[in-house]
């Protein structure tokens, strides 16, 4: 009876698919605690933070130094701090970094040396950051002699984020077609008109998302600051960079005492009174949304270039 | 090979290969190879995927200086300077300032169709605006493109249909007023309407360029060009005028591959 029998192998294979699937569901129901598990923890923290530091936030608390007094206590000289101190990491690692990565990608010729560096770059963007605090103190504050200043400040993240720089650029780089450059040697281009007036040009997003990642790491970096000696109470500003009168430019500021948002945090949370602890919060705050303003400029960035540009 | 077509039989001659050899490191992708280039005709470049068309032409551009280990062996003559261009003191960007490419895909940049045709001239160091527009106008009216891009010359050529994008790379190989093109299959990646529109334009370009194509579709080979080359496993093994070669082969293998026996 070849009928019974094929209904007998059909009700074997759905048994078997219900035994199956049942590791679907398991899974999807451990997976799901998991996802939660991290979700609302993040979550949970930065509603904590918000409830705490809310309040606190005001136009005072940006034009205000910090105080003994907690609610007279502000941000100035700590957000002034962490933009002198960004504006010279960027300054200084997106130039090398771009450079690096190009020079790697389009100009060294392939072979053991450049895989050993290869390896070494991609290895340099997992050190622990404070090994860079304690290599940039020894170069630029003892060798150099910049002093515990926005340069060195600047300087040292910027090393910190260099590899990362660096690995943006090459895949950036790497991403644009061979017949793009092809097509631009085929017209009798030389290797740096290719490279300026086409491989760059094209791999701008990609640079920009990799740097304004970077960014947004070495934004929150406070072990390496405190190892080359940031200070944790400033009540004064850096010299202004702009001027009245000739020549308008000043680079005073360079050398400067500073202090930057996550070490007025961590001042404040290592002071007893609670009050200081509200402060702590309204400033992470402050640094969260200038991550995620730094985090959405890269996608909006990526995206809008994506638009341009389809291999 | 003795059946071959001889140069003298060819009249004013723009390029010759003799006793080429290349090498992708060790490996040898062409043999021998001698064949001779008509000025202001079309040559096409037949035969099996992998038998060193693509290598072949790309010699002649020196395109393989792009990538290390890759070796010549042999001459190509340019006439009528009569130079080797594969000579170790000829530049490869002077080569390729006088010998254009359009390639498979069509390759344009990711800039508007007017600074697609113009780069090959700011290359060059022109920069004054009313002679790049000129020239641009020129070329694109040489690729039967201008009617349909004159009110979008500031638009992305990916806006461009994959045919007119094609064009848009004949124009800016054109542009530069090259004395050779070189052809690698230019319209595998296109559909037959835009084919046919291609190969009408090479047809009529050939009035003013000498052509290299390399095409795996035989009919066009033989709708084009004026000389054939039929080349197997890194050789020439038959080359001749279009006509003989698809009416009277002389090589076994030549025939075999016409009636598509193989390849
Ligand atoms: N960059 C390369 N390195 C090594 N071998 C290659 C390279 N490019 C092509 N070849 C080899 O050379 C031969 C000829 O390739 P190609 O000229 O592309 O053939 P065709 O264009 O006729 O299809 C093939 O065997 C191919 O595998
Ligand atoms: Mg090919």
């Amino acid at each position: 009876m070849p009928n019974q029998s094929t209904t007998q192998s059909v009700q074997a294979i759905r048994t078997m698919i219900v035994r199956h699937k049942r590791w679907d569901i398991i899974f999807s129901i451990v997976g799901l605690f998991a996802m939660l598990g991290g979700l609302l923890t993040l979550v949970a923290l930065i509603v904590g933070m918000a409830i705490d530091g809310l309040p606190r936030i005001s136009w005072n608390f940006f034009t205000s130094f910090p105080s003994r007094h907690a609610d007279k206590a502000g941000i100035l000289s700590a957000w002034v701090g962490t933009t002198l101190v960004m504006m010279v990491t960027v300054l200084s690692a997106v130039p090398l970094g771009v450079a690096a990565g190009i020079y790697l990608e389009e100009y060294a010729s392939k072979n053991w040396m450049t895989d050993l560096i290869e390896i070494n770059v991609t290895n340099l963007a997992g050190v622990p950051s404070i090994v860079y605090g304690l290599l940039a103190l020894g170069l630029f504050v003892y060798q150099l002699d910049f002093g515990q200043s926005v340069l060195t400040a600047g300087l040292t993240l910027a090393i910190l984020i260099l590899p990362i720089v660096i690995v943006a650029t090459r895949e950036a780089v790497r991403s644009i077609p061979g017949t793009i450059r092809e097509g631009a040697f085929a017209l009798g281009a030389t290797k740096w008109q290719t490279v300026s007036q086409h491989v760059l040009p094209y791999s701008t997003a990609g640079i920009l998302t990799g740097v304004i990642i970077a960014l947004s790491r070495a934004i929150g970096e406070t072990a390496p600051l405190i190892t080359i000696g940031a200070l944790t109470y400033i009540a004064f500003l850096p010299d202004s960079p702009f001027k009245g009168e000739f020549p308008y430019v000043s680079f005073d500021w360079l050398s400067s005492a500073f202090t930057v948002m996550p070490i007025q945090m961590f001042n404040w949370v290592s002071r007893p009174q609670e009050a200081f602890h509200y402060n702590a919060a309204a400033a992470g705050l402050v640094l969260i949304v200038m991550t995620l303003i730094m985090n959405a400029l890269a996608i909006y960035i990526r995206y809008h270039f994506r638009k341009r540009i389809k291999w | 090979m003795s059946e071959n077509i001889t140069a003298n039989a060819m009249g004013l001659l723009k390029s010759e290969a003799k006793s080429l050899n290349f090498y992708y490191g060790e490996y040898q992708a062409l043999k021998n190879i001698n064949l001779a280039v008509a000025e202001k005709r079309i040559t096409a470049l037949i035969g099996p995927s992998g038998c060193g068309k693509s290598t072949f032409l790309r010699c002649f551009n020196r395109m393989h200086d792009l990538y290390p280990g890759n070796r010549y062996d042999g001459e190509i003559m340019l006439y009528p300077d009569d130079v080797n261009i594969l000579h170790a003191k000829i530049d490869p960007i002077e080569v390729r300032m006088r010998i254009g490419m359009v390639f498979q895909k069509p390759n344009p940049f990711p800039k508007t169709v007017y600074e697609n045709v113009a780069y090959g001239l700011r290359v060059r160091g022109i920069s004054n605006r009313r002679k790049l527009d000129e020239k641009v106008e020129k070329a694109l009216r040489g690729a039967a493109l201008w009617n349909e891009v004159k009110d979008r010359l500031t638009s992305l050529a990916f806006n461009l249909s994959g045919g007119q994008q094609q064009r848009l790379c004949i124009a800016r190989a054109l542009a530069t007023d090259p004395e050779m093109m070189l052809f690698d299959e230019p319209t595998s990646a296109l559909d037959p309407i835009a084919t046919a529109s291609i190969e009408e334009l090479i047809a009529q370009l050939k009035e003013q360029v000498t052509i290299l194509i390399v095409t795996h579709n035989m009919q066009q080979a033989a709708r084009v060009s004026d000389y054939t080359a039929f080349m197997h496993m890194g050789e020439v093994v038959e080359f001749s005028d279009t006509n003989t070669i698809f009416t009277n082969p002389a090589q076994k293998r030549t025939e075999d591959y016409i009636t598509g026996r193989y390849g």
